[in-house]
């Protein structure tokens, strides 16, 4: 059974539809990328899964039980969504918003205790904040307030993780070290959904891909599938570049991670 | 964890300043009061003048600038955290000027004069009346930015409403009581005036209980508090009607008094590490010492008769929230 299951999901904003009956489905312990051209709909998708808005119709279901019939704080622990922009209200430490997250395991008098801040200080090290626990998050740089939102998300250790362009605002060495702690999330166990703009990180990290295109799924499955000519020309009206007649492999990325465990 | 000690080394110091500055309360005023006699004789066989006016007029005046400034100090924290905007304050979802509306319709009709109970009720029928316009307007559902434009709109309304009353006042009296009124004052306070104010604080407080953790969700933004399990419909209602009992009430009982729930969130603010949750029970705390050295001061003026202490707070507030309009945009840039 399916871990995460959405039917016929739609929305529209006054007459202009922005999603039309869009299927998906998610496996424990798979990563999907969300992959389309701007306004293909994956944020609005991610932000119905995420229970952030309503779809007009369509059905969602957790371990085939409706989403809706879950209580906010129990659906909290097991769905974290990472939006793509975030303006924090206040100057808080970065210690104090990692925090945050554990939130949905806590009752309202509790308070963080041991187990918790073993989470935190775990989380903290593999996203590279320990030097900045004491800083106030307005004086990090983008990149810096990026990996801050996603440990916020990793200490809830949701079943789910929705990420939202989590790598846009990074530098490459960054955005490598992201998607390898999303793709941990996953060999933990856990099941990630994440919006991708880059189509090589998308190809390499994710073990299916969904390509939407005005609001409809344009294509489904492994990424040699579904990153094909006709379907690239489709959706992001490009095309693939050839060298000697053949195309590059979509998964060969350019790059790699040096001076950083695994 | 050291913030933790900081936090409890924070309350410590305001619950003693509270604590002294009560007791200092008690014993200034036009008669100055020898405290320890006035304790003994109301404990004593036979009333004398000293225990009249520490349990008649001092106690309730000084429980009253204590509860009321404590009310505006916290409802400006949970509205600041709610809106997420530093220059809230508790007044703009309605409850200030609806209860100034409510109070000087009373007035104005004469009803104030029939029973003892009639403004404060009025106060408080204006507050939750004006509080549920601007949540219908925009407070269930809207953002941040509609829920303000709502509260700026209903409170000018509230005010242009008194003003006409005031042009229409039918004698000069009529408009110098309603004027007086306005200022805010504890000048004429007495032990009725406490009774009409707990209920509504209390309640209010109530529901601002446990509500903290919400709030510091909100600092995520509201999407992202949302997905993190706050249900922000029912914490919107819910802090609304608190702010509108508690603040209603306190407002009704001691006239318009300004900028208390503004500027102590701010001052301390910084001194929780800018958390909306450990900021609620420090800034009812400063509320409620700020209002009472304002209300000591006004006493203590070498003046004739008796600056109404909605000025004194004003006269401070202003310059204070002009400083910081500047010191924000400072920051931004």
């Amino acid at each position: 059974m399916s871990l995460l299951n959405g039917r016929a999901l739609s929305l529209s904003r006054g007459q202009r539809p922005i999603l039309k009956d869009v299927d998906m489905t998610l496996q424990p312990g798979e990563m999907l990328g969300l992959i389309g051209p701007n306004g293909a709909g994956k944020s609005t998708l991610l932000r119905i899964l995420a229970g952030v808005i309503e779809p007009d119709a369509g059905e969602l279901t957790l371990d085939g039980q409706g989403v809706e019939s879950l209580p906010h704080q129990a659906r909290a622990r097991r769905i974290a969504y990472l939006p793509q922009l975030s303006e924090i209200a206040w100057p808080m430490s970065v210690e104090r918003i990692i925090e945050l997250g554990r939130t949905p395991h806590l009752e309202p008098w509790q308070s963080v205790g041991d187990e918790d801040r073993e989470i935190i200080d775990r989380v903290t090290r593999q996203t590279d904040l320990l030097a900045f626990r004491d800083r106030a998050f307005n004086t990090l740089s983008g990149g810096e307030q990026a990996r801050v939102l996603l440990a916020r998300a990793l200490v809830t250790e949701p079943d789910i993780l929705l990420a939202d362009e989590p790598v846009s605002a990074l530098d490459p060495a960054h955005q490598l070290d992201v998607m390898n702690l999303l793709r941990q999330h996953c060999e933990n166990g856990h099941s990630v959904i994440v919006v991708l703009h880059d189509l090589s990180l998308a190809a390499h990290y994710c073990h299916r891909l969904q390509l939407l295109h005005q609001g409809s799924t344009l294509a489904e499955g492994s990424a040699e599938a579904v990153l094909n000519e006709k379907n690239l020309a489709d959706a992001y009206d490009i095309a693939l570049t050839k060298t000697n007649g053949k195309v590059l492999k979509p998964t060969s990325l350019p790059w790699r991670r040096l001076h950083k465990d695994d | 964890m050291i913030a933790a000690v900081r936090q409890h080394r924070l309350m410590l110091s305001l619950g003693g300043a509270i604590v002294i500055t009560a007791l200092l309360s008690l014993t200034i005023g036009s008669q100055p009061l020898p405290l320890m006699q006035a304790l003994q004789e109301s404990f004593g066989e036979k009333a004398g003048v000293y225990s009249l006016i520490l349990t008649e007029l001092r106690i309730p005046r000084t429980l009253i600038a204590l509860l009321a400034g404590a009310s505006l100090g916290l409802c400006g924290a949970v509205m600041q955290s709610l809106l997420r905007n530093p220059l809230a304050s508790p007044g703009l979802v309605g409850s200030a000027s609806g209860a100034a509306l409510g109070a000087v319709i009373t007035l104005y009709f004469g009803f104030a004069g029939l029973f003892a109970y009639a403004l404060p009720l009025g106060g408080m029928a204006g507050a939750l009346l004006a509080t549920l316009t601007v949540y219908l307007l925009a407070g269930r559902d809207g953002g941040t930015l509609t829920l303000i434009l709502a509260g700026v709109a209903v409170n000018a309304f509230a005010l242009a409403l008194v003003s006409l009353l005031l042009n229409l006042a039918p004698s000069p009296y009529a408009v110098q009581e309603i004027a007086l009124w306005m200022l805010g004052s504890l000048a004429n306070v007495s032990r009725n005036e406490l009774w009409i104010l707990l209920p509504g604080t209390i309640l209010g407080w109530l529901l601002i209980w446990r509500q903290g953790r919400p709030l510091d969700l909100l600092t995520l933004g509201e999407e992202t508090a949302s997905s993190m399990g706050a249900d922000l419909p029912n914490l919107r209602r819910r802090l609304f009607l608190a702010v509108a009992l508690a603040v209603g009430s306190a407002i009704s009982v001691t006239g318009a008094i300004g900028f208390i729930g503004l500027v102590v969130p701010h001052l301390l603010r910084p001194l929780v590490g800018y958390q909306p949750s450990r900021l609620l029970i420090p800034s009812a705390m400063g509320g409620a010492l700020l209002l009472m050295l304002a209300d000591m001061g006004v006493r203590l003026l070498p003046v004739q008769g008796e600056i109404k202490v909605g000025v004194v707070t004003s006269l401070i507030g202003a310059p204070f929230f002009l400083w910081l309009i500047l010191h924000h945009r400072g920051r931004d840039v």
